[in-house]
């Protein structure tokens, strides 16, 4: 009986990891402000949708973007006879300009760089192809993005080495770190073909440093390895620092750089919020994976309806400088809301400033700092308060406590309802709690009593006037655990 | 004359587009959708789609076969369809079989990442390039002695390059075959809605149920693979899948289609276009006829030039027979013929070599992207080539070589640009 393949039968697809199962709890039961109020709200998912109405007022105003309006559809023929794996010229140029912009025209792209590839996943899978053999492997600083261990090594065969990163310098990657990582996988006899950063970061929503990124660039020239940086997220930044891309530091660095080996992937899923139009970019200084990726891209060509649309948006100077600019802004309020409300119940957040979702630490409401103790926690969040949020661990973070908390997929009134439960979730553990030990170490935090109950009445964005869970007298958080 | 593109009935999907504002406008009932699209990106397909999409199929096989969304999986095209089966079924290093003279973009598709080897089913001119038996039987033990694990056999059913519908005999020795070595069979069908003339088309499911075998392992071991870029003429918007009675199969490919998505913006659009099924149903009969039209008007136009091509009755192209203007009876002096029909004679056909034919001689000219007036003018010039050619023997005089060059022109600065694409 002819079998399937090992690869179509094997689990390095990934989708038993519990980044998943949370999805699925959420699928099963997803959260409606009227309808489903009960459910459970969806903050695994780094969606933006905090800007889709400027984006659809654009295309009202702009109909001849569309092949299949009255004013668009002279074009229909050509565009959908259009398959050329070069992608359409006019939209690899709008991208290049729109790369360029949302990094505040600090750099500049060139169009003939720039390969057209099925989203992000599509193009984390071809640079994977271009540049390593099956058995090969990448460096990864963790926390990753779960999906890396698809995306990089299904199909590919090719492996992932962690270089793990730890709270105590704000998970911040170190050369040492990629260094020392480097060091042990060539001793095991792993050929390490290069280093897969992203930035900014996903789980942390921070950005990496110039300098950061100046020895990370040195290092890779030094040993003839790949650098490949996934920029998915270059303009969600919405706070100081400044993106620095690594074309900005490739263009400042000396001449004996190799650029041969530096590689960017992007997309348009995050920073536009568009990600069901499945625009992924591999962008190459190096000329045979440019040409190699080209052909490639044959397996996870955008379609071409999508390419003209998007050309026309992304050549609108107006737009998109209001656009990057607008998006900001709201990213930011959200940002704010959200780590606002949970410090006023004593739940700390990675200080970050990019990214759909903040870096939430909840070690100190762990029954034990093991990952099991982070799985019970996380069971929990989702059985009990409701709320789909990513455990750590599903990122390797070595770590436990931590979890990914996205916030821009959803309305202002869904915010207030998920900052209730997380209140009413923490509140109660302290109202249930015997254990004296627990006491002594929250007793500090006691002074955040009154001014947080006062402020919790005031603050209407984060009070839902209908659904006050909020006691006010126990805001300290306890774990909910922890019950006699 | 070198790519496959459908390019006949542009103007009947122009007015539906024009009477329906809001498939256009991303609209459902008044309301936007665009929020929900925008977001979508559910490996699982839009629903909607999918339900047309098999509705489709069945129609373009007569009904005679009924198909389930659930063992639909979307994908960027057939291109990526075709990879995707590949890396689901077969293991680096294992083989399929497919009969020649093939697709030359499935050397790309099969063999470059999935690294699966592709051992050709040799068939010939002395049958009209059917399969037969020993052939398949003759391609499986050439793969065992070069220890190659034969996992199934792939077809073009209808052929591309030969335009030809699989008969019922040779549909049953594929799957006498496939069950003899317990094997997959994949079947691309992405032709399947380009037939003009009879026979009518027969899909491998049909023949399988006509054997009675649905209930058997063979079942599951049976793939199509669709798309609608050579049937509704929109290879850009990259509409591929993949149907599969093999519920690990589905699962996994559904898995991999994450890497070549398509677009929700063209799902939504496609899914409106197929459910106005009146418009379909006219669509189809409408480009079938107009197709048929364009292939008699090559047919005759070569024939007035002493040239044959094999009888067929769909895709977008003839399976032409030069073998008479060959100097001899080698691939050598196929590809100076070739070179003569490019440079001299200003057209772009696809040599039999590319197909990986067995024997030298036949060129795949396509005829349904361009204009009427455009063909016109290609069989003028065939007509000219091969008068000089069978006149002189062996080459042109200087004053034909001399009438002859004018005409090189845009073929050749097209033809001189890099990254040739390999024509489908």
């Amino acid at each position: 009986m002819a079998t399937l393949s090992k690869i179509a039968t094997n689990d390095r697809h990934g989708e038993n990891s519990p980044y998943f199962d949370g999805w699925k709890a959420y699928d099963r039961n997803p959260f409606h402000p009227t309808q489903n109020p009960e459910g459970v709200i969806q903050m695994g998912l780094a969606e933006n949708q905090l800007c889709f109405d400027l984006i659809k007022e654009w295309i009202s105003k702009n109909p001849s973007a569309s092949i299949c309006t009255a004013e668009g559809v002279d074009e229909f023929k050509d565009i959908a006879n259009f398959q050329d794996y070069h992608g359409l010229p006019e939209f690899r140029q709008a991208v290049a300009k729109f790369m360029s912009r949302a990094r505040g025209g600090r750099v500049t792209f060139d169009p003939q760089r720039v390969v057209v590839a099925g989203g992000a996943t599509g193009a984390n899978e071809l640079i994977t192809f271009c540049i390593a053999d099956p058995g090969d492997a990448f460096l990864v600083p963790s926390p990753y993005y779960p999906a890396f261990d698809r995306d990089l090594g299904w199909r590919t065969g090719v492996k992932i080495v962690p270089v793990n990163c730890y709270s105590s310098n704000n998970f911040q990657i170190t050369r040492e770190a990629v260094e020392e990582a480097y060091k042990k996988a060539r001793e095991a006899n792993i050929n390490v073909k290069g280093l897969i950063i992203t930035n900014p970061s996903n789980p942390l929503g921070t950005t990496l440093h110039r300098d950061t990124l100046e020895s990370l660039v040195n290092f890779v020239n030094e040993n003839n390895i790949h650098l490949v940086v996934d920029e998915i997220y270059a303009a969600t930044v919405f706070n100081s620092p400044k993106l620095v891309s690594i074309t900005e530091v490739i263009e400042k660095m000396d001449s004996n750089i190799n650029r041969d080996n530096i590689h960017v992937i992007y997309s348009l899923s995050k920073d536009m919020g568009l990600p069901g139009f499945r625009v992924g970019i591999v962008y190459s200084y190096n000329d045979t994976v440019v040409n190699c990726g080209r052909k490639m891209s044959s397996f996870g060509l955008i379609s071409s309806q999508t390419q003209y649309l998007l050309a026309s948006m992304l050549n609108d100077d107006e737009f998109v400088d209001n656009f990057l600019a607008e998006s900001s802004k709201r990213l930011d309020k959200r940002y704010h809301t959200f780590t606002k409300g949970l410090e006023q119940i004593g739940i700390k957040c990675l200080k970050s400033n990019a990214g759909l979702f903040f870096w939430m630490n909840l070690g100190h409401l762990l029954k034990e700092q093991t990952l099991e103790g982070e799985m019970e926690l996380w069971r929990m969040i989702i059985n009990d308060v409701k709320l789909n949020v990513s455990p750590g661990s599903s990122f390797q973070c070595t770590e436990p406590g931590w979890f990914r908390v996205c916030f821009a997929n959803m309305d202002d009134e869904t915010v207030h309802v998920a900052l209730n439960r997380i209140g009413a979730f923490v509140c109660q553990g302290q109202e249930t709690s015997t254990q004296p030990t627990k006491k002594k170490r929250w007793q500090k935090k006691n002074d955040l009593r009154l001014s947080f109950s006062s402020r919790m009445i005031s603050e209407e964005s984060v009070m839902s006037p209908h659904k006050n869970m909020m006691s006010p007298h126990s805001p300290i958080p306890r774990s909910p655990l922890v019950r006699a | 004359m070198g790519l496959a593109e459908n390019q006949l009935s542009f103007d009947l999907l122009e007015s539906w587009l024009a009477s329906n504002p809001d498939a256009v406008g991303m609209k459902r009932n008044g309301g936007s959708v665009f929020r929900e699209l925008a977001l979508f990106q559910d490996y699982h397909g839009l629903p909607a789609f999918k339900n047309e999409l098999v509705k489709l199929m069945s129609k373009i096989r007569g009904d005679k076969v009924r198909f389930d969304s659930n063992k639909l999986v979307l994908t960027a095209g057939a291109t990526s369809a075709n990879e995707t089966l590949m890396f689901s079924l077969a293991d680096p290093g294992e083989a399929f079989l497919l009969p020649t003279p093939y697709y030359p973009g499935f050397d790309r598709d099969l063999k470059w990442r999935p690294d699966v080897e592709i051992v050709p089913i040799h068939c010939s001119s002395s049958n009209g390039f059917k399969i037969t038996m020993p052939a398949l039987e003759e391609a499986y033990e050439r793969a065992q002695r070069l220890n190659l694990k034969v996992k199934g056999v792939l077809v073009t059913n209808p052929s591309n390059p030969l335009g030809t519908t699989l008969t019922r005999q040779e549909l049953n020795h594929l799957i006498t075959f496939a069950v003899a070595k317990e094997i997959h069979i994949i079947s691309d069908e992405i032709y399947s809605g380009t037939v003009f003339d009879s026979p009518r088309f027969i899909s491998i499911t049909e023949a399988v149920i006509d054997r009675n075998l649905q209930e058997t392992d063979l079942w599951s071991r049976i793939h199509i693979v669709y798309s609608l870029s050579k049937d509704l003429g929109m290879p850009g918007f990259r509409i591929g899948m993949i149907y599969s009675n093999n519920e690990k199969a589905v699962a996994a490919a559904t898995k991999m289609s994450s890497f070549g998505l398509i677009s929700s913006q063209t799902q939504f659009l496609l899914a409106n276009m197929l459910a106005d099924t009146k418009f379909t149903s006219k669509y189809m009969k409408e480009n079938q006829r107009r197709l048929k039209k364009r292939k008699d008007m090559l047919v005759s136009g070569l024939k007035t030039a002493g040239i044959k091509c094999l009888k067929s009755n769909a895709g977008l192209f003839c399976w032409v027979d030069m073998r008479k203007l060959l100097v001899s009876n080698t691939f050598e002096a196929e590809k100076e013929l070739w070179k003569k029909i490019i440079f001299e004679v200003g057209l772009n056909i696809s040599p039999g070599s590319s197909c990986h034919c067995t024997e030298p001689g036949w060129f795949r000219v396509c005829f349904a992207n361009m204009s009427e007036e455009t063909l016109q003018v290609s069989m003028r010039r065939i007509k000219e080539f091969v008068e000089t050619i069978l006149i002189i023997g062996n080459g042109c005089s200087s004053k034909q070589q001399q009438r002859s060059g004018s005409v090189i022109g845009k073929w050749v600065s097209k033809l001189s640009s890099s990254d040739p694409e390999p024509d489908r």
